[in-house]
């Protein structure tokens, strides 16, 4: 850094200023998870007799140990076959590159910017017809479709920066293009895979249409969705709803810190390129 | 793909001739699963959407053709335009904030920030993008709160007059949701352009100085054209995140009180769900659909020029 002095410090006080306005609504969620339960808590203090218990019991009322195994469900059901696909389909895409070819492309392309809601009522009757209304599958399969924009579009932009040559040798060494994409193309694509795939993780974790109109019972949703129905039942009781917000973000935070270098990485690179 | 010797690029003008129908065949192969799964929970359903936007239906009985009715009374219904003006109102807070902000820490800063300080400081700000925004919606509900933080700061500065409870107020509402979004986004703009700003050249400020220039020149001839790539994807991302807005709405306010916070999002399911009205929200999510490409299209233009 060569910057002045003055300069450096102003710098460093207004980006601390920064992670102060972003930490604080997690500190007085904390102070406001200890008061003791049923009160109305006064905002950000520490509270005279911390209430350590509420967790526990935010944990039991939430039923946590079930959220967690159905969030991983879904997540396992989501973004093991989303990875796959779009890195076949992104493969393929990067193939087919001639003028003749890009309506495909652009067709992908185009969910990058469709909302959500712009597809959930249909979505809604379709789901019903198949009659998963109410089973993880009803997250699950859509998210899959809904998630193909984004991976195939990442997916193709990885492979056209993949030397020709290489197809070229693989194809002269007599493999199929199914061996040359397994043994030569994926191991290449390891990084943009993995990016992908954190991407899609938190996507799915986080997810909150779906779950709130496919799903019912939000033992069946994902952490978001289950979230969303720990309000709407104990909205009022402000200590117990501080700490079962705070148990359903642990995880992720946990994964966020453990990973945090790939996960800025992947969220930097996925806000540029999408 | 700049540094692409000749030989490859040679190679990569005759592969599409060369490459048989049978290497075609496989490329499609390879594309179909994705394409199935996308045609099957996207195109499909926006068809569908489509469809419906014309047709009055209670989602149950019989549906009849209902014309282009729908979409007239998405656009002169004075509620429903209220409903797409408040996500326009919100494209200002998400936008606006994090982007004004971002740019002055990076600005300031103008170098890598690296070290530990960095690593710290990057955790932190990416905290808001990796918990659901339903929790960024309960945490500052109840920063909102009548005895919440932010009525809390107000009284310890003198400023008791100005307590409430944000959220239930028909002014402060739609802005305090709007903070919500700002501070969701504040970090993930910080550090896309304190990242853009590495990447200018440091020369280009040197001899900016040797002539003379002021700190405003810099920033308004340097600073701003260099950034114009990172700006295009923070001013896109946060207006399809406002425009297309639910989580926080839902969560913070269910878009009260009255109608002061209802977003086009959460009428869409509102509409579909709980009124029955099957047609006029498929005929306003179509409309939203157009209004973020419509939103998105100039920004992208203006941001990829010159490049």
């Amino acid at each position: 850094m060569r910057l002045a002095p003055a300069n450096g410090l102003v710098a460093r006080g207004l980006v601390v200023l920064l992670m102060i306005v972003t930490i604080l609504p997690f500190l007085s969620m904390f102070s406001a998870a200890l008061a003791p339960q049923g009160t109305y808590p006064n905002g950000l203090q520490w509270p005279a007799d911390p209430q350590w218990g509420n967790f526990v019991r935010a944990f039991e009322v939430a039923r946590m140990d079930q959220l967690l195994l159905s969030s991983t469900l879904i997540v396992l059901g989501v973004v093991p076959v989303s990875v796959l696909i779009a890195t076949m389909a992104g493969y393929g895409l990067a193939k087919l590159t001639t003028d003749r070819y890009r309506w495909l492309y652009l067709v992908f392309v185009f969910g990058l910017t469709l909302p959500f809601e712009a597809v959930i009522t249909p979505l809604y009757y379709e789901v019903r017809a198949m009659g998963l209304l109410n089973t993880r599958f009803a997250i699950i399969l859509p998210l899959i479709g809904l998630y193909m924009p984004f991976g195939v579009y990442w997916m193709r932009a990885h492979f056209l920066n993949v030397p020709h040559d290489l197809s070229e040798a693989a194809q002269l060494d007599g493999a199929t293009r199914w061996t040359e994409f397994w043994l030569v193309q994926v191991p290449l694509a390891r990084p943009a895979i993995m990016s992908l795939t954190i991407l899609l993780f938190l996507w799915t974790w986080n997810q909150f249409l779906l779950p709130v109109v496919l799903v019912q019972d939000p033992m069946q949703r994902t952490m978001a969705g289950a979230l969303g129905a720990f309000q709407g039942q104990w909205g009022t009781d402000i200590p117990l709803l501080c700490a079962g917000a705070l148990l359903i973000l642990s995880p992720t935070i946990v994964i966020f810190l453990i990973f945090q270098r790939q996960f800025v990485a992947a969220l930097m690179q996925g806000a540029v390129k999408g | 793909m700049t540094s692409t010797p000749a030989a490859q690029r040679q190679a990569k003008q005759l592969s599409p001739r060369g490459a048989s129908n049978k290497g075609k065949l496989a490329a499609w192969l390879f594309i179909a699963p994705a394409a199935l799964a996308y045609t099957a929970f996207v195109l499909v359903p926006l068809a569908m959407s489509f469809y419906y936007s014309f047709l009055r239906w209670d989602g149950i009985g019989e549906a009849r053709f209902h014309g282009l009715t729908n979409y007239v009374t998405v656009l002169t219904d004075p509620k429903l335009l209220q409903i797409i003006g408040n996500a326009f109102q919100l494209v200002g807070y998400f936008t606006v904030i994090p982007v004004a902000l971002g740019l002055a820490v990076a600005s300031v800063i103008r170098g890598h920030m690296a070290g530990a300080f960095g690593t710290v400081t990057r955790t932190v700000l990416f905290l808001p993008q990796v918990i659901p925004l339903v929790a960024a919606g309960i945490a500052w509900s109840w920063m909102f709160a009548s005895t919440g933080v932010v009525n809390q700061g107000l009284r310890a500065i003198g400023m008791s007059e100005w307590a409430r409870g944000w959220l239930g107020d028909f002014v402060w509402a739609l802005p305090a949701v709007g903070l919500i979004g700002a501070w969701v986004l504040l970090g993930l703009c910080t550090m896309l352009l304190v990242t853009g700003i590495t990447k200018i050249d440091p020369s280009l400020y040197e001899a900016a100085r040797l002539d003379g220039a002021n700190p405003w020149h810099e920033f308004r001839y340097i600073t701003l054209p260099g950034l114009r790539q990172e700006l295009g994807v923070c001013v896109t991302l946060t207006v399809i995140s406002a425009l297309a807005s639910f989580d926080i709405v839902y969560i913070s306010t269910l878009g009260g009180p009255g109608i002061s916070t209802t977003v086009p999002g959460l009428e869409i399911y509102r509409l579909a769900f709980a009124h029955r009205q099957v047609g006029l929200a498929s005929a306003l999510a179509i409309v939203l659909m157009v209004l973020v490409l419509i939103s998105i299209a100039p920004i992208q233009w203006l941001s990829r020029e010159k490049k």
